[in-house]
């Protein structure tokens, strides 16, 4: 089993985790205190740009680097947003976080926040999560109660607040720019890039958005350094990742291990191994938006690179392990639902083409699908493909793709016997 | 404005909704909160008590009617007592969602979108509620279920029921 230290999931357990006596007992706020007292808001960029830490949220960029596209010097407030909006199917990580350990989420957000000179950060919870934000409206208030939050923090002179937004159910406002757009009371439609959030983002002002997760790292790399941090994963994915693994798996769940970790290990170390000893068929290894890796891949390393090149992507780290009595039709029709739901309907492409692959995937599922059916698909998913505003349209192909690519077998069955190839038989005990 | 005689709104609401009032550096920012506050104390968004909150607020009403009907966790109409969603995306199908919900259409007696006699259940189907390693799962109002069999479904109905005194 690797050999690493735990960064976020530390004291995940501990009991009484989310009070913020225990949070303190066990080293929280220190790194908030070594930063007022010691660091400047650059030298805290400049520590978290030597880390490496890339992206939590899906797209692993550069954390650093991200804030530094802030102007020098605005005459504008600078906003920080935390995206806590976690609606990737298949993820469930950032919950986690915020409800057994919500200081850490707020120390990771004042570091940041300080590190940018923003007086106001805002964090953006999915609505559904209501147990989280009463946890994170209750750690702020205890935070601000001792005077880590609030006005002239720790008497160093420094004002840092935090709202806690909750959202109303739409995926879409997980991106960046629709979680804006709703943040400012509008309906979530994703906007035009550039202009960029960090030169105009939140109200038009300078804006910096970050996963809850991304942040969660930064205390651990205020307090021990960058160098202890980049020591675990690889050189270009460094640190650790939590792995949410869901699905036909023994033992489902969040599971912190150093970013490059073999999906193999992951599965039958971590994971248990395949539900009631069936065999492996797919695995979803980055949230439902990635192109799935079939059984014989489970050798592939879990970090952004290894992942690229095994033609997938890291993503939100959801993954989904799907066992050899799955119909792969139905599997590419539960997501076109999903996205055909979840398209805000702004971009013609998206719209139109999440509603016609569902439309034809319920007809193969019916079996009154025709071979035909099979190239329209990949027709409608090329169309889609680079024609929208935001990269939701992007995110609904994969899953249709990479089955017809795999699984052609299981839809020409579909469509000849009009019935599934394999049947998954009860599963809910 | 200020006129408003209110009627609908809990003290607890307009508590809240005077906390959120000021809160954000503009004014419409406030708008899903205060859908929020109308949700948690009646289930939907009741539209009598949703013109008193925007009154309070001094925001159009047209502002939170557009909001309410973009995001979709918040139901425009009455509901059961207790509203049940389930989560059918594929992680929670995989470990048995349709089953979940047959399973609960047969024991409420009622379809997909229906509300019992008595308005004590409703049943919807929802999109992944960030739960999936805890699968098959279903919220019922704030509240998570998850890792669900049926003998724990039997059981947390039994006690809803026996909850609200209707044995
Ligand atoms: C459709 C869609 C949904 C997204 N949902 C989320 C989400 O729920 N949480 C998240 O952190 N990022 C999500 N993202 C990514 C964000 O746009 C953004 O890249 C991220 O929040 C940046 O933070 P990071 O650099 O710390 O990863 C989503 C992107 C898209 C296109
Ligand atoms: S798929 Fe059901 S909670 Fe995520």
């Amino acid at each position: 089993m690797a050999d690493f230290e735990k960064i976020l999931f530390k004291n995940i357990d501990f009991p009484d985790q989310d009070k913020i006596d225990i949070y303190i007992k066990n080293g929280g706020y220190n790194a908030l205190r070594k930063a007022l007292d010691s660091m400047s808001p650059e030298s805290v960029t400049e520590e978290v740009i030597k880390s490496g830490l890339r992206g939590r949220g899906g797209a692993g960029f550069p954390t650093g680097r991200k804030w530094t596209f802030l102007p020098k010097d605005s005459k504008r407030p600078v906003y920080l947003t935390v995206n806590a909006d976690e609606s990737e199917p298949g993820t469930f990580k950032d919950r986690e976080l915020i409800e057994k350990d919500p200081h850490l989420v707020i120390e990771g957000t004042l570091l940041a926040a300080y590190a940018i000179k923003c007086g106001q950060a805002y964090i953006y919870i999915r609505g559904e999560f209501a147990f989280g934000a009463r946890q994170l409206n209750k750690a702020i208030e205890e935070a601000r109660a001792k005077g880590f939050l609030g006005k002239n923090i720790l008497g160093k002179g420094v004002d840092i607040e935090i709202i806690v937004h909750r959202g109303g159910g739409a995926y879409i406002c997980g991106e960046e720019t629709a979680l804006l757009t709703s943040l400012e009371g509008n309906q979530g439609y994703p906007r035009v890039k550039p202009p960029f959030p960090a030169i105009s983002g939140l109200y038009s002002a300078p804006t910096i958005i970050n996963n809850v997760e991304t942040l969660s790292n930064i205390p651990y790399i205020i307090n021990k350094g960058a160098e202890k941090f980049s020591a675990f994963g690889t050189a270009k994915s460094p640190g650790t990742k939590i792995f949410c693994l869901s699905g036909h798996i023994n033992k489902p769940g969040n599971y912190e291990l150093p970013m490059g970790i073999p999906l193999r290990e992951l599965l039958y170390e971590y994971g248990g191994g395949i539900k009631d000893g069936r065999n492996l068929k797919a695995v979803i290894p980055g949230g439902s938006s990635v192109p799935l890796l079939t059984a014989d891949k489970v050798d592939v390393r879990m970090d952004f690179e290894s992942l690229a090149e095994a033609g997938t992507m890291l993503g939100s780290a959801g993954v989904i392990v799907i066992d050899e009595t799955v119909c792969m039709v139905r599997a590419a029709y539960n997501l076109a639902r999903f996205y055909q739901h979840e398209s805000c309907g702004q971009c013609t492409p998206c719209r139109q083409g999440t509603y016609w692959i569902l439309a034809i995937l319920e007809r193969i599922e019916r079996g009154r699908g025709s071979l035909k059916d099979l190239d329209k698909l990949l027709e409608i998913c090329e169309n889609i493909e680079g024609n929208t505003i935001c990269p939701l349209g992007d995110a609904a192909t994969p899953s249709v793709k990479s089955t017809i690519h795999h699984f052609r077998d299981e839809y020409e069955y579909h469509i000849t016997e009009q019935k599934c190839k394999v049947s998954m038989g009860p599963r809910f005990e | 404005m200020g006129t408003t005689v209110n009627k609908l709104l809990s003290e607890k609401s307009i508590k809240e909704l005077n906390r959120l009032k000021g809160l954000y550096p503009v004014r419409k920012s406030v708008v899903l909160m205060v859908l929020h506050v109308i949700y948690d104390q009646f289930g939907y968004i009741q539209p009598e008590a949703l013109k008193e909150a925007a009154g309070i607020m001094e925001i159009p009403l047209i502002d939170f009617h557009q909001a309410a009907s973009f995001y979709t966790m918040f139901p425009r109409e009455a509901v059961g007592k207790y509203h049940i969603q389930v989560c059918r995306t594929l992680s929670c199908e995989l470990r048995g969602s349709q089953e979940l919900v047959a399973f609960l259409k047969e024991k409420l007696e009622i379809d997909m979108g229906g509300i019992t006699s008595d308005s004590m259940f409703s049943l919807t189907e929802v999109e992944c509620l960030g739960s999936c390693g805890t699968a098959p799962m279903m919220q019922i109002n704030d509240t998570y279920y998850e890792n669900l069999t049926r003998a724990r479904v039997e059981q947390i109905l039994d006690d809803l029921r026996s909850k609200s005194g209707n044995g």
